[in-house]
């Protein structure tokens, strides 16, 4: 089946199968390969997208699922060049090491701040559940979730 | 320090393409005409095969290579190990076959079967299903002290009672004479739990043939493409080094996982030369936790014998190491070499003896794991240590002073095996003491208390050994290798620098850490000093990265090939400054002649190198600069420090929760104090999991792998952590001419004694002595209720 969807500010169509993945499209139908798969559970997050404005775990939407909604992925955060305050923040606060979960955690964070501007450190905490790092022990993530908030705040 | 050069917090260089969605992992790569290659594996711990069928597999639409061991049988070699072990009788371990697909039987859950090659994921994963394996299923035995008994099952035939190995370190009569002239002797029985690495991205391998040439380019997520393009190309699969480009991207975390060299990686090598098509497979995570090598699973018994002082007179430990269905890459290694020498930790214990039997079972293979037999040794020694103190009533701060090597001791030459080169304990834990406000411990416990909470305290001092290694010592050890590490600097014409190493970052930060190093020895800005790494085709020869070895290996390579670029920089500005090489200094950047105004900056002498004005020496001295060096360290380094954990647990449930953790290590030189902190964060983070929530779990009868997902596999997660304290507090190696100890494994190998003392300390009051890890709810709550009665009776 043919589905059209925003992705990245971008109208795009694909041809897809009934039960292509909204990850699958992303990473193969689109070559937007920042979307990461780390799990066949659901449980990682490395796979975390903007579904009209709200994070997703797009290993566990089909694409179908998703037609004519606007999708954001971690390629689409940078406007002209320049980071997002959030992506700004992981690089100054070392919040990634490998880079594997990175795209998640970073577009979970915008999901939070979205609906929490000033999220404190137990709230960050609590809204990563559902994103797995192996490599930072998620404290220098916490500290940049908390300064990408401080930054959009004063945006 | 110059702003950007060695000890400050530079920024890392690799993240804008991380965090733009921009990395480059083996996932992400894909090659014009790929096909997708899908791996049967078994679904029992143990059988024999008794055919295979692939007509139906192969009769699938898009299918287009079926391939099980009558295929690769003579084709392709077994999988090698890169280090072998010899028993306390000298002779050799056992190192049965490893056919890259199961050949006649299959000996762990997960064990390669049959590769399927089609031309989409979908097809290759629909014909899989279709391959019929009939087999004969036999007995398993998963655990370690089962697979030793007489009557289990055993794995191969010439293998009696499954033991690879029956090892042995230190003096056996001189600590047996040790405890009997003993005071006391703490005793102690414990499990190290079996571990998986679960680096977030999953093992893949691509690999394309260029039938033209011969060529053959394999993309695999590895810790070490030189080793790599050894055993699998020049052992495994007979294409020569100069026809096997192996390319490791961006890696998403190895952990050591990434260190072993995988049956995949070959297979998926030979496919594309068979079909002269790219070839390539991606784990699933389900498949990661089947076919990666796992960590740890050890039991063991140990004894420590000491005088009525306290003093340490001699430690015995037993120890049975589970090593799987098959030899691993670095697998026996690993409980052994790298395990027993470091029993001697911090402390001047004067007589040591370790036997370790490394056990055969039918599991996924074991291997190095951050940390790798020293999180081990650290485990059973801190614990203990532990176990006297509460038995002699001694403090645990104080026992574990009274046994310190003290700083004017170094260098020390332990009594088993290793020379410790520098360190001061009683720094660390001074420092630790005090950032975790141990002395302040009674009023917390008493506030947890009023909330119905159990707290402890619990401490460590440990010392590891690191930055693998000399070459010299791992073939004494059984090293099919050396371990140095190569550096190349290329000083291009305009005077940037483009550096070479055969270290491999998967998130280390050495593109960072590497130019802050070349950019300061050089005197040129870190921003304009480019780290390449990860290509055989670009680097030279070098041993990859694992056991910390990047920075005091790696490093030091690259301070070595800096010098020979000031030296040559040196003869250059000699005949351009028409003085003698002699009286040349190299300083801030720029060759001057000693006492005098007269110099050429760095950029004008590399511009010289290449555009060689009339006053260059050509007859005598080459045009260019750039250098290569290999550096082969003349011991290990070790890394030290002090940590201390506070948990609570809730005696209704059983749940423990971390809430303080601090770490002060000395790491020696500080190269990037950001990315240390790091690295610390993370290794602690990983020996937390170890002892709360982490455990690789197989049934006892069937040998499934009980924890085969996320859901099962409790990785820990943000919300179960506090923050945590670190700080340095360093010594400078002795052993590298940059100082630097490593800080990769720290964390890891302090964090699992340090938080389950925490533990076992929080129990102290129903008497408990010792608790498994993990600390599970059910696993605390058991021993609470076990022990409930017995208090209250007594
Ligand atoms: S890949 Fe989507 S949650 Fe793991
Ligand atoms: S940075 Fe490696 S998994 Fe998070």
């Amino acid at each position: 089946m043919d589905i059209t969807l925003a992705v990245n500010g971008r109208q795009v169509t694909a041809s897809i199968e009934a039960n292509t993945l909204l990850s699958a499209l992303l990473r193969e139908g689109l070559a937007l390969t920042g979307t990461h798969v780390a799990c066949d559970t659901s449980q990682c997050g490395a796979c975390t997208v903007l579904v009209d404005g709200a994070s997703v775990k797009s290993c566990t939407l089909l694409a179908a699922e998703a037609a004519g909604a606007t999708v954001v992925t971690i390629e689409g955060l940078a406007a002209d060049g320049a980071l997002h305050p959030m992506q700004q923040a992981f690089h100054d606060e070392h919040g990634l090491q490998c880079g594997f979960c990175t795209p998640g955690m970073v577009m979970s964070a915008v999901d939070l701040v979205a609906g929490n501007p000033d999220p404190s450190e137990a709230e960050i905490r609590a809204w990563l559940k559902g994103n797995i790092c192996r490599c930072t022990g998620y404290q220098n993530i916490v500290k940049a979730i908390c300064a990408g908030a401080a930054a959009l705040r004063s945006a | 320090m110059t702003q950007d050069g060695i000890g400050a917090p530079l920024r890392r260089k690799e993240d804008r393409r991380f965090l733009t969605g921009r990395g480059r992992y083996v996932h992400d790569i894909v090659r014009p005409g790929q096909l997708y290659a899908v791996f049967l594996r078994s679904p029992h711990a143990h059988a024999e095969i008794l055919g295979i069928d692939t007509r139906p597999a192969l009769a699938g639409t898009g299918v287009v290579a079926v391939y099980t061991a009558a295929d690769t049988a003579g084709k392709i070699n077994g999988v090698p190990c890169a280090w072998g072990i010899a028993g306390k009788d000298g002779k050799p371990m056992k190192e049965p076959p490893h056919p890259p697909l199961a050949l006649g039987k299959v000996r762990h859950v997960g064990d390669p079967v049959a590769m399927v090659v089609a031309e989409s994921l979908a097809a290759a994963r629909n014909a899989a299903e279709l391959v019929q394996v009939s087999y004969k299923v036999l007995p398993a035995v998963t655990g370690v002290a089962d697979a030793v008994k007489p009557g289990a099952p055993q794995l191969y035939d010439d293998v009696p009672g499954n033991l690879c190995c029956d090892w042995a370190v230190g003096d056996k009569a001189k600590t047996d004479a040790a405890f009997a002239k003993a005071h006391h002797v703490a005793r102690l029985d414990l499990v190290n739990n079996r571990l998986v690495p679960n680096a977030m991205e999953s093992r893949a391998a691509l690999a394309e043939y260029e039938p033209a040439t011969g060529d053959y380019t394999l993309y695999t997520s590895t810790q070490l493409p030189h080793v790599a393009r050894v055993l699998l190309g020049v052992l495994m699969l007979g294409i020569p080094e100069r026809k096997f480009r192996v390319v490791a991207p961006d890696v998403g975390g190895g952990f050591g996982s990434k260190q072993v060299v995988y049956a995949e990686e070959a297979l998926v090598t030979w496919a594309a030369g068979q079909l002269e098509r790219p070839v390539k497979w991606v784990a699933e995570r389900s498949e990661a936790f089947l076919s990666d090598a796992q960590g740890r699973d050890h039991v063991t018994h140990a004894e420590l014998a000491l005088d009525k002082d306290g003093k340490f007179l001699g430690l015995r430990v037993a120890t049975l190491a589970n090593i799987g269905g098959y030899v691993s890459t670095f697998g026996p290694n690993i409980p052994t070499n790298l395990y027993g020498p470091l029993l001697a930790g911090a402390y001047t214990t004067p007589a040591i003896y370790c036997e370790v039997k490394v056990v055969f079972s039918n599991t996924v293979p074991t291997d190095a794991y951050r940390g790798a037999g020293r999180p081990e040794a650290t485990y059973v020694l801190e614990r203990i240590v532990d176990v006297a103190a509460r038995d002699l009533g001694l403090d645990r701060v104080d026992i574990r002073r009274r046994n310190f090597i003290a700083k004017d001791a170094y260098p020390y030459q332990t009594p088993v095996m290793l020379q410790y080169d520098t360190g001061d304990h009683a720094a660390t834990l001074a420092r630790a003491l005090d950032l975790s406000g141990w002395s302040g411990f009674a009023a917390r416990r008493a506030g947890a208390a009023s909330r119905g909470k159990l707290r402890g305290i619990g401490i460590v001092t440990y010392i590891e050994a690191c930055g693998l290694a000399p070459s010299r010592i791992a073939q004494q050890l059984g090293a099919r290798g050396g371990l140095f590490e190569s550096a190349n600097i290329r000083v291009n014409p305009s005077g940037d620098v483009s550096v070479f190493t055969g270290a491999h970052s998967h998130g280390q930060g050495h593109e960072t850490v590497f130019a802050q190093l070349v950019g300061e020895l050089l005197g040129v800005p870190s921003a304009n000093v480019e780290v390449v790494h990860g290509d055989t085709a670009r680097s030279p020869f070098g041993l990859g990265t694992y056991g910390s070895r990047s920075a005091a290996v790696g490093g030091a390579a690259l301070f070595k090939a800096a010098g020979k670029i000031i030296d040559k920089g040196k003869k250059i500005a000699a005949a351009l400054l028409e003085a003698s090489e002699q009286d040349i200094e190299f300083k801030n950047g720029a060759f001057m002649v000693a006492g005098t105004d007269r110099a050429k900056s760095f950029v004008e002498i590399a511009g010289a190198a290449y555009t060689p004005p009339p006053s260059y020496p050509l007859e005598t001295l080459e045009p260019g600069l750039e250098e290569t060096a290999f550096y082969d360290p003349v011991n290990f380094t070790y890394p030290g420090g002090c940590h201390v954990a506070e948990v609570e647990i809730d005696p209704e449930t059983g749940v423990t929760t971390l809430v303080a953790y601090t770490a002060v290590d000395d790491v020696g030189t500080v190269l990037n104090p950001m990315i240390v902190e790091g690295q610390v964060h993370g290794g602690v983070v990983q020996g937390v999991g170890q002892a709360l929530c982490e455990d690789c779990v197989y049934d006892p009868e069937s040998g499934q792998l009980l924890s085969g997902s996320f859901m099962d596999y409790c990785m820990p997660r943000a919300d179960d952590l506090p923050v945590i304290v670190s700080a340095t507090e360093s010594t400078v190696s002795a052993h590298n001419p940059i100082g630097v100890k490593g800080c990769g494994e720290t964390g890891t190998i302090a964090s699992p004694a340090t938080v389950m003392n925490a533990v076992v300390d929080a129990l102290a009051a129903y008497g408990i002595s010792h608790v498994d890890m993990p600390a599970s709810p059910q696993r605390i709550w058991r021993a609470i209720q076990a022990a409930a009665p017995r208090a209250a009776a007594e």
